[in-house]
């Protein structure tokens, strides 16, 4: 009994240091002057932009950036309700609007990656008619995934076919994962199914994933597909709370020269293309 | 007024709720009924030899018992995709793929209690079956019918963890609404959506459910209980 017991204790005992190593590496860590939070999506997150960012603008600032990547409609919703200091978005629409309900103080352009449609050869053809594709897909009842998350890439979707005036629900093949768009690339992979998604992730996805993705670039470069992002700090008159002095400072560091060039250099080394194109200071 | 209305029609439109609620039902049962069959085989014959490293596996199973679905999920995924071993099957995104993965992360569960409870019942049970001169099967049918309120509680526990899982089933079946979408990961989709009130309707509607059928299996329990007193 008396055995048992040490045994009990040894191991209470053990895992209460284990907590404090926890604790003081902690403490190690936090050289930063505090911590930026962050609300942002899911593509500047999946392709490493943050990772790359991160580190040099805690050098730069003394700030320690962290972020929860979200879908956009997520990611304003956690603006508005206070949980962050600031959000890294694509919906330009929403942001405005979220601008205006008081929630963010100013919206900011950042960059912009773009829109491509992916999926296998057969029978779509390369093209960049985007609108050529997306009726061929509802008339042959192509299997489409969507994220049918309320996203920016979603709403991007259903933003085409509203403005071509086709319904992509009758179309049977049509499925919403629901999902981020990492786990609707490899699900539409899976189908054979095309897919709308941002070239970031796809070409992240499709250099780094364990099973090599099929699917191809099917209709790129076209001018509805352009994706751009704006950065916004949480309005501090509304939430007294907030991190304002460092998301100040991350709209002022973001929209340099210097880092508006680390983000045009970002990614060129590895997949042979930047996957994003800086245009702060800009009307976008 | 217009708020609720709101609110019915964006989780009856938006969200599919008719479709995940059967699809929900449909997996829970299945996977549950599966489970059970083989879960209470296995822990039967888990009491009845002794082999060496019996004890190991009864290790091994206290450990799956606590298995992390998503773990299974990620496990079953990789076994049934498209280029997978099991790719032709066809069955990522399926319901009877989710069923497929349930059934592997509830069978421990109930595997392991049937056992505990067996090793507690069974002996007396056998040497009662044996002055009988029952034969080996009469002698299990006797020793479930003993442990039929255990073996009960056995089974629900593997109906709440099927019925409240979400990792496994959103790797496996994707999420896709209409189809495998569940009422768990449509209230992880809602949530992504930053949709937090009908999330927890979702989740309320998912609580009454359970405990509905909670009543009604009760309701059955009792209705034998009673017969037997006469």
């Amino acid at each position: 009994m008396n055995r048992r017991f040490t045994a009990v204790l040894a191991i209470a005992a053990s895992v209460a240091m284990l907590g404090n190593c926890a604790t003081a590496e902690e403490t190690e860590a936090k050289e930063a002057k505090g911590r930026l939070m962050m609300a942002t999506t899911t593509s500047t997150a999946d392709t490493g932009l943050l990772d790359y960012l991160a580190p040099i603008f805690l050098e730069d600032t003394g700030w320690e950036l962290q972020w929860d990547a979200v879908g956009t409609g997520e990611a304003l919703k956690m603006g508005e309700n206070g949980d962050v200091d600031i959000v890294l978005v694509h919906a330009k629409a929403s942001e405005e609007e979220f601008v205006e309900s008081g929630f963010g103080v100013e919206r900011f352009p950042v960059m912009y990656n773009d829109f491509i449609v992916v999926g296998p050869e057969e029978p779509i053809e390369a093209t960049d008619d985007i609108e050529a594709v997306f009726t061929q897909i509802t008339e042959e009842n192509l299997a489409f995934v969507s994220r049918g998350d309320d996203s920016g890439t979603d709403k991007k979707e259903k933003k085409i076919w509203a403005a071509l005036e086709l319904e992509p629900t009758g179309n049977e093949n049509y499925v919403e994962s629901g999902q981020g768009m990492g786990a609707t690339l490899t699900m539409a992979d899976e189908m054979q199914a095309y897919c709308l998604t941002d070239r970031g992730t796809f070409l992240k996805l499709k250099k780094d994933a364990d099973v090599a993705l099929e699917l191809e670039i099917v209709c790129e470069g076209a001018k509805d597909l352009l994706n751009q992002y704006g950065v916004i700090a949480v309005n501090p008159e509304k939430y007294p709370e907030v991190n304002n002095e460092a998301a100040n400072e991350f709209i002022e560091w973001i929209c340099s020269d210097e880092v508006q060039e680390l983000i045009g250099e970002f990614g060129v080394e590895e997949y042979g293309q930047a996957l994003f194109t800086p245009n702060a200071g800009t009307e976008n | 007024m217009n708020g609720i209305e709101n609110l019915v029609n964006r989780l009856f439109s938006d969200v599919g709720v008719y479709d995940a609620i059967r699809v929900t039902l449909c997996m829970s049962v299945c996977s549950t009924l599966l489970s059970s069959v083989f879960g209470i085989a296995l822990g039967l014959t888990l009491e009845r030899f002794s082999f060496p490293g019996k004890r190991i596996v009864v290790r091994i199973n206290r450990t799956l018992m606590g298995v992390p679905p998503v773990v299974v999920g990620l496990v079953v995924y990789m076994l049934i995709m498209r280029r997978g071993p099991l790719g032709f099957l066809g069955l990522l995104f399926t319901v009877r793929g989710m069923i497929l993965a349930q059934t592997l992360i509830i069978t421990p569960i109930i595997c392991g209690m049937t056992y505990s409870y067996a090793v507690k019942t069974a002996p007396a049970v056998r040497v009662f079956a044996k002055t009988m001169g029952a034969s080996r099967l009469q002698t299990s049918l006797l020793l479930v019918k003993e442990m039929k309120y255990e073996l009960y509680f056995a089974m629900i526990s593997g109906f709440g963890r099927s019925i409240s899982e979400v990792g496994a089933v959103m790797l496996v079946g994707g999420n896709i609404k209409g189809n495998t979408r569940t009422m768990t990961t449509a209230i992880a989709l809602l949530k992504s959506q930053g949709i937090f009130h009908e999330g927890l309707t979702l989740g309320l509607l998912l609580l009454a459910m359970a405990f509905v059928i909670q009543c009604l299996a009760d309701f059955l329990r009792r209705e034998v209980r009673e017969e037997e007193n006469y």
